[in-house]
């Protein structure tokens, strides 16, 4: 056993002395594991990128010319006596946890994570582990998501609902993730499905490795009448921009887990809320904490203080939370992803 | 219960005015009278006396949930609202059908629920929660919590029924005023059954002025089309004088006759039909006072002697809308005030607490400007101007009536601490605080909930959550460094403020990130603002 943690965190990421190697850096390093897509856990600069092979195609989309080696699931790969291997994450399309393992001892970092099988990203593996790093963006009992078949009903519904009143569908989600879920639940039978430039591009990505419904990409050519009665996949940044209002008459529609909170949906001025959210619910937190076996919790983002004291206070574990950048609480609230993707 | 509930998410789920009142009004066409008349309570802020303390609420929702209460109490900083936080961490049933009962049913059995024992409303509570979906739940919790906030006022809510029934709204909103609740009265007898009074109370819509725009002086033409009054600091309200009844209505339409006492003894001097339009201000040895001192008769059900001996109102009466039985506000401005002037002048009005707004002219808009500027030390906000030729209109109108307020006091200040807001806010940190530098220290002065944008707010709350000292519950203080500039209308010595002052309605004007804190004003600053 080495005398520092597998896994420290230091002003650049997650890092492992051992191999030298960063998980997730928020600065640019030498050599970096990447869980997925996202923009705060995959950031510009590093020399190297290491990522699961269908993720390569999306950093790249968004990185530009980068070296980046691809891994297969569960593929183990070695540098300096650290066994690294990438295991589905389930949170958007080829998202991983990273498993780490030194001298018999594993710690597992999530990323993002959710326990909900979403028909598109590759379902979460349950990895058992000494330490879990570990999300916790809806930690609050507050949270608790109704499975997606439910959702995705009243979505439909919503969709069937407006287009008997001649409106324009516009529905929110942000253009890695949660637009593709969408594209890939809503039903086609009802409309057409378009799609906002940024959601378009990054979707032509991903039909590379997976399936989704035809889309039409809106342009300058677009014309409002034609819009009428379908369904438009927009990410969150376009609210309230000149880009919708050329749309009247339409009805807006945010899927977000924020949008448990009345208050969320009113603020942004939305007119309804669907609650579908690519990270894990309180129970699915605990539940996933429970099934790894971890003795040390450690929380990266989201409602960190409250959860890791849930977890010292009534289950009894080894639980901290550690500072990082990644954006949990407010990442899908702020969407500053999308604004990148536009820019 | 079912439909009501449909009702409140319906309202709760759009923006739009119209929409609201188009659900509201359908919902008002087909309830069951009994739920008809408890929706129109509720929604005028008549709900039932709690029958459970909120901290037996938190006790036995978390015992159901298995959430201890440190974690119960977290959650409900975040989410803001304690009916919306009990419903969501309850434990969800799958496939709970929408409960049978009727509103009115419901609020009978919480009504009742009072008087029983601890252990029957825990009972009572529990099982009646476990009955029911999320949504219902919820409102279900704000019946027991009280406070419906979701953007239905009481004119709207007057504006859906008054369609629902083809009953004209200020009659309507005339027959809302009162004590009454649904246990005194019957849909009937409230709403549709006509009473000659409703008739003989009415007010006129008020008209409202906007604020002076750029350059006003320009395009307001001659300075003789114009005559000028000091902008009075009270209530605005139209007194009612019929068939020897007097009536006192204030701006928002609500009838406050008997707030007022004072205003009987008009009945003395003032013929039947006539409708004054003024200002109540508070009148203390003799002089008009601060709007400070009028809050303590606004809030106020009961008026005791004491008070009324301690701060007598007067109305300062500035237009005449109704003389001998007419309705005049067709007729100049000039010709009502002839008529107005005339009125309190032949009738000694000082003794029964009616003034005269005095009108005055100005040669040009340098002495105007003058005049202007020593509106405080009169107690007033800064001057109206009121076209000479114009008629009494409607509502808030561009052209003829324009109010040029004077500039608010204004202060650079250090933010100190943070709190999240509610509703629409709540989970974004929107409420804060802010101080002001005396010897080396930041000492509280004043909070302020509004004058950023949205986008301004979440840049604020991200740095917040990025630089909080210490948590106290769902306060937090962060480290001094933001600078912003808060705008105020009124200040005054108080003893009840740890700075000593207090501030009228003070608002964010800007954020100065061009300042560092050290640049702040001193409390000292402050003070010196106090008129003397």
């Amino acid at each position: 056993m080495p005398k520092h943690p597998l896994l420290i965190f230091n002003t650049k990421g997650i890092y492992c002395k051992e191999a030298d190697v960063y998980i997730d850096a928020w600065k640019p390093v030498d050599k970096c594991i990447i869980t997925h897509g996202h923009a705060d856990h995959s950031r510009w600069g590093h020399k190297q990128y290491i990522t699961h092979h269908n993720n390569v195609p999306i950093i790249k989309h968004r990185l530009g010319d980068i070296t980046v080696a691809g891994k297969e699931w569960g593929e183990t790969f070695t540098i300096n006596g650290v066994k690294f291997s990438l295991h589905p994450a389930g949170h958007i399309v080829a998202s991983s946890q990273v498993r780490v393992e030194y001298k018999g001892e594993v710690w597992v970092f999530t990323g993002d994570f959710k326990t909900e099988n979403d028909g598109i990203a590759e379902p979460f593996e349950l990895i058992k582990c000494n330490t879990f790093i570990t999300e916790c963006t809806f930690g609050l009992p507050a949270f608790k998501w109704t499975p997606q078949k439910q959702v995705f009903e009243d979505i439909n519904n919503w969709w069937a609902a407006n287009q008997t009143e001649n409106k324009t569908s516009i529905i929110f989600g942000y253009s890695l993730g949660k637009a593709q879920r969408l594209l890939k639940h809503i039903d086609p039978s009802i409309g057409k499905i378009y799609t906002h430039g940024a959601i378009e591009n990054m979707t032509q990505v991903l039909r590379e490795n997976y399936d989704f419904h035809q889309t039409i990409r809106i342009t300058r050519e677009t014309t409002k009448k034609e819009l009428l009665g379908n369904i438009v996949i927009a990410p969150p940044s376009a609210h309230g921009g000149t880009w919708i209002r050329k749309m009247v008459p339409y009805v807006t529609a945010s899927a977000s887990g924020w949008m448990t909170f009345r208050g969320a949906r009113r603020r942004r001025a939305i007119d309804r809320g669907f609650v579908l959210s690519d990270h894990a619910d309180w129970d699915g937190l605990l539940e996933t904490v429970k099934a790894t076996g971890a003795q040390k919790v450690i929380a990266t983002h989201g409602y960190t203080d409250i959860f890791s004291r849930y977890l010292r206070e009534e289950m009894g574990l080894d639980a901290r939370t550690e500072k990082t950048q990644y954006e949990g609480e407010q990442g899908e609230l702020e969407s500053k992803k999308e604004k990148e993707d536009e820019a | 219960m079912k439909d009501f509930a449909q009702l409140i998410k319906k309202l709760d789920t759009t923006n739009k005015t119209t929409e609201k009142v188009a659900a509201l009004t359908q919902y008002l066409k087909s309830a069951d009278d009994d739920d008809k008349l408890w929706t129109i309570a509720i929604l005028s802020h008549r709900r039932p006396k709690r029958p459970v303390n909120t901290t037996l609420l938190r006790l036995w929702a978390t015992e159901i949930s298995g959430v201890p209460l440190w974690l119960f109490e977290e959650s409900y900083h975040i989410v803001g609202d304690l009916a919306e936080t009990i419903a969501l961490i309850l434990p969800n049933k799958e496939n709970i059908e929408s409960s049978t009962k009727s509103l009115t049913q419901y609020i009978n059995e919480i009504i009742a629920l009072k008087a029983l024992p601890e252990e029957d409303k825990k009972e009572y509570l529990q099982t009646n929660w476990m009955q029911l979906n999320y949504f219902e739940r919820f409102v279900f919790n704000k019946i027991i919590t009280g406070g419906f906030r979701i953007g239905v006022s009481q004119k709207l809510m007057t504006r859906a029924l008054s369609k629902a029934t083809d009953i004209d709204e200020d009659i309507l909103a005339y027959k809302l005023m009162g004590d009454w609740t649904p246990l005194t009265t019957t849909y009937t007898k409230l709403i549709l059954e006509t009473i000659e009074e409703d008739y003989l109370s009415k007010p006129y819509p008020f008209y409202l002025a906007y604020a002076v725009e750029d350059n006003f002086q320009n395009d307001l033409g001659d300075i003789n089309d114009w005559s000028f009054e000091h902008k009075w600091d009270g209530i605005r309200s139209q007194v009612i004088i019929r068939n020897d009844e007097v009536f006192v209505w204030s701006r928002g339409e609500e009838l406050v006759t008997d707030k007022y006492p004072e205003f009987q003894r008009f009945l003395s001097k003032i013929p039947n039909g006539t409708v004054l339009d003024g200002e109540i201000l508070p009148f203390g040895n003799g002089t008009i006072g601060n709007f400070n001192e009028l809050q303590t008769r606004i809030g106020r059900k009961n008026i005791s002697k004491a008070l009324l001996k301690k701060t007598p109102v007067i109305l300062n009466a500035y237009d005449i809308l109704e003389w001998e039985g007419k309705d005049i506000r067709q007729h100049p401005f000039l010709e009502r005030r002839k008529i107005l002037d005339k009125l309190i002048s032949e009738c000694d009005c000082d003794e029964i607490g009616l003034y005269l707004s005095a009108t005055m002219k100005f040669e040009n808009w340098e002495d105007a400007a003058a005049e202007r500027e020593i509106s405080r030390e009169k107690h007033s906000e800064g001057l109206m101007l009121k076209r000479k030729d114009s008629p009494y209109l409607v509502g808030r109108k561009k052209g003829d009536w324009w109010k040029w307020k004077t500039d608010p006091f204004t202060i650079d200040a250090v933010l100190t601490y943070a709190m999240r807001g509610h509703g629409r806010r709540s989970n974004l940190f929107t409420d804060y605080t802010f101080g002001l530098w005396n010897d080396g220290e930041l000492v509280t002065f004043a909070k302020a909930y509004s004058g950023l944008t949205d986008a301004e707010f979440r840049k604020v709350d991200a740095w917040i959550k990025k630089n909080t000292l210490e948590r106290f519950g769902p306060v937090r203080s962060v480290t001094p460094h933001h600078v912003f500039e808060i705008a105020f209308e009124g200040i005054a010595e108080s003893s009840r403020h740890k700075s000593g002052i207090a501030t009228r309605f003070p608002r964010i004007l800007r954020w100065r990130q061009d300042k560092p804190m050290e640049e702040a004003n001193t409390l000292e600053d402050l003070k010196a603002m106090i008129p003397k």
